[in-house]
């Protein structure tokens, strides 16, 4: 639960929202989750989410406080797909990939360092993370590809 | 057979980047990459936007430089450039050396574990209230986390006072690393990072930047808040605070096999232009986005962000040559049937460019106690429209003498911030 997050809380609805936060824990980050979790994240960031409508899915739109943006991809059947960002900084993992954190953090921590310190790629059967960045950017993409609709390519996740 | 269980038997170690198969022949003929001359020797392409460094001739004798070696280090991991950094109590003679400190062109800022530091009483940095400031830096596999103290940098002849640098949390102090700094693998131990530290000589004065509210935390003895940290307080480029010789460093490695080598050692030099030693000669100037520090890097037919970053182990780009299989992490590398000669072109905001040309070899066929390789490389991750990249780790810095100027700053005729080789 991070600091700023309280500052942010002035309404009740938001107040709601980020309590339910503190008891449920990671259970309501994005990545696997639905559509309220995409709302959660947009508090957790500070950031609007503005909602462009694609042909098989929503991709959701969060410019965090830190100026990176986060896109969440969701899918007709209520599910988020697919995570990317950009910007000065990565967004708070723990908080967007939820129930996904742990296998990505323990997945990171078994890699050998191939690229030295500038990038990340992990390849599961139903888990794909690709990272990089350095000085002040850094991008990213995860998702889950037994749930990205069918048609969709992994190229147009950006 | 044996060979790739070679390979999985080291990766199961824990070492990152091995290969298997012995012996160091080299495996083509000659690919149009690094001469095997003396430490001025650079690659040139014979078009006529080649580049070249000119005879680039660096002394240890001179204040202005240090060795900078590439050999097995703290943690056998291939291709780590590093150097020595005495770091002191500042305006005293109350001194630690610390080796092992990796040479990053693609961060800002020096890092060094705190057991490195050891006993040496470093003030740390506050805010107006008595909180200790600390840092969660991102890398792109993970963070370093740990407090800001305030040291006078020394190395050579240079000095810098009264430094911002970041102590790395390796002896598990509290607080602790707040939960939104966790992209991934902890950094802050010499086994994870591969070194004992991080001396950030990138193109950026400071690492954060105008404006900054990311990264830092002000912290009590058991709670750290996010704080927003003026840009004299942030973690600093050591370079940038010399007395002289500020505007930039100059890696320069001498060429080696394509078989690969067991060690290299050539010369990390301070300034642009600002001594005998250190002109751009006939080095060509590639300038940089300002904002970035990339240039426009074109191969195969695509235009991509380009950056010379030592502190990447490969040459990593999105192409189609087939990735290795059969050891951990093999997608992540490119395993080409034959050495691959290829050229990219490098241009920067100017207008100007210089050839780029390198070699991709099957990282199987290279000995795993050759620690300096220069013509490996992997894909980069694949995100087009997010900005494709083309990274020229240290396989690039072989055998060339690299610029790297830091912006804002004139560096021999053109503001920083550029590369030139």
């Amino acid at each position: 639960m991070s600091y700023r997050s309280m500052h942010a809380a002035r309404t009740l609805p938001v107040l709601i929202a980020v309590a339910f936060a503190w008891l449920a824990g990671p259970a309501l980050a994005s990545l696997g989750g639905d559509v309220t979790s995409v709302s959660d994240d947009g508090v957790q960031f500070h950031g609007q989410v503005l909602r462009t409508a694609m042909l098989q899915y929503d991709r959701h739109d969060i410019t965090a406080a830190s100026g990176t943006v986060v896109h969440e991809y969701l899918s007709r059947a209520g599910k988020v797909f697919a995570v990317t960002w950009q910007g000065p900084t990565p967004p708070d993992l723990r908080q967007l990939f939820g129930s996904y954190f742990e296998p990505f953090r323990s997945a990171a921590a078994a890699q050998s360092r191939p690229g030295a310190h500038r990038r990340l790629s992990i390849v599961q059967s139903d888990f794909v993370v690709q990272a990089t960045g350095r000085l002040r950017t850094f991008q990213g993409r995860a998702y889950i590809p037994s749930l990205i609709p069918s048609g969709v390519s992994i190229a147009e996740l950006q | 057979m044996l060979r790739c269980l070679r390979w999985t038997m080291l990766f199961a170690a824990g070492l990152a980047l091995s290969a298997c198969g012995g012996g160091g022949s080299s495996s083509g003929a000659g690919v149009g990459t690094s001469s095997s001359s003396g430490v001025s020797s650079s690659s040139s392409s014979s078009g006529a936007s080649s580049s070249s460094g000119g005879a680039h001739v660096f002394s240890l004798s001179s204040p202005n430089v240090v060795a900078l070696t590439v050999g097995p280090g703290t943690s056998a991991f291939q291709n780590i450039p590093t150097t020595s950094v005495t770091v002191c109590i500042p305006n005293t003679n109350t001194c630690t050396p610390i080796a092992n400190v990796l040479v990053d062109t693609g961060s800002v800022g020096l890092r060094l574990m705190a057991s490195v530091v050891g006993k040496l009483a470093l003030p740390m940095q506050t805010d107006p209230s008595g909180n200790a400031i600390e840092e969660c830096l991102p890398f792109a596999d993970g963070f370093t986390w740990g407090p800001v103290a305030m040291a006078d940098v020394i190395m050579g002849g240079e000095k810098a006072s009264n430094v911002p640098i970041n102590i790395l949390d390796d002896n598990n102090s509290l607080p602790s690393a707040p939960t939104s700094c966790n992209n991934g693998t902890a950094l802050s131990n010499v086994d994870n990072l591969g070194a004992n530290g991080v001396l950030g000589v990138g193109s950026f004065a400071q690492d954060c930047g105008p404006g900054c509210n990311i990264w830092y935390y002000a912290c009590t003895a058991s709670t750290c808040t996010a704080t927003d940290e003026p840009l004299n307080s942030q973690v600093a480029n050591p370079v940038a605070l010399f007395v002289a010789d500020n505007n930039g460093v100059i890696l320069q490695l001498p060429a080696i096999p394509d078989a690969g080598q067991a060690t290299d050692t050539g010369f990390l030099v301070f300034g642009i232009g600002t001594e005998a030693n250190n002109g751009l000669g006939d080095a060509t100037v590639l300038t940089a986005d300002p904002n970035e520090a990339t240039i426009t890097t074109k191969f195969n037919g695509q235009t991509l962000s380009g950056f010379l970053d030592s502190g990447s182990n490969g040459l990593f780009f999105a192409d189609s040559i087939p990735p290795c299989k059969g050891f951990m992490n093999a997608d992540q590398f490119y395993c080409p049937p034959s050495p691959l000669p290829l050229t990219a072109t490098n241009q920067g905001q100017n207008g100007v460019t210089a050839a780029a040309p390198f070699t991709i070899t099957d990282i199987t066929m290279l000995s795993p106690s050759n620690f300096a390789i220069d013509d490996i490389g992997g894909p980069a991750a694949v995100i087009p429209s997010l900005g494709p990249t083309f990274d020229f780790g240290l396989p690039f810095f072989y055998g060339r003498t690299v610029f790297t100027a830091i912006e804002n700053l004139p560096a021999d005729g053109t503001m920083g911030p550029y590369f030139a080789y």
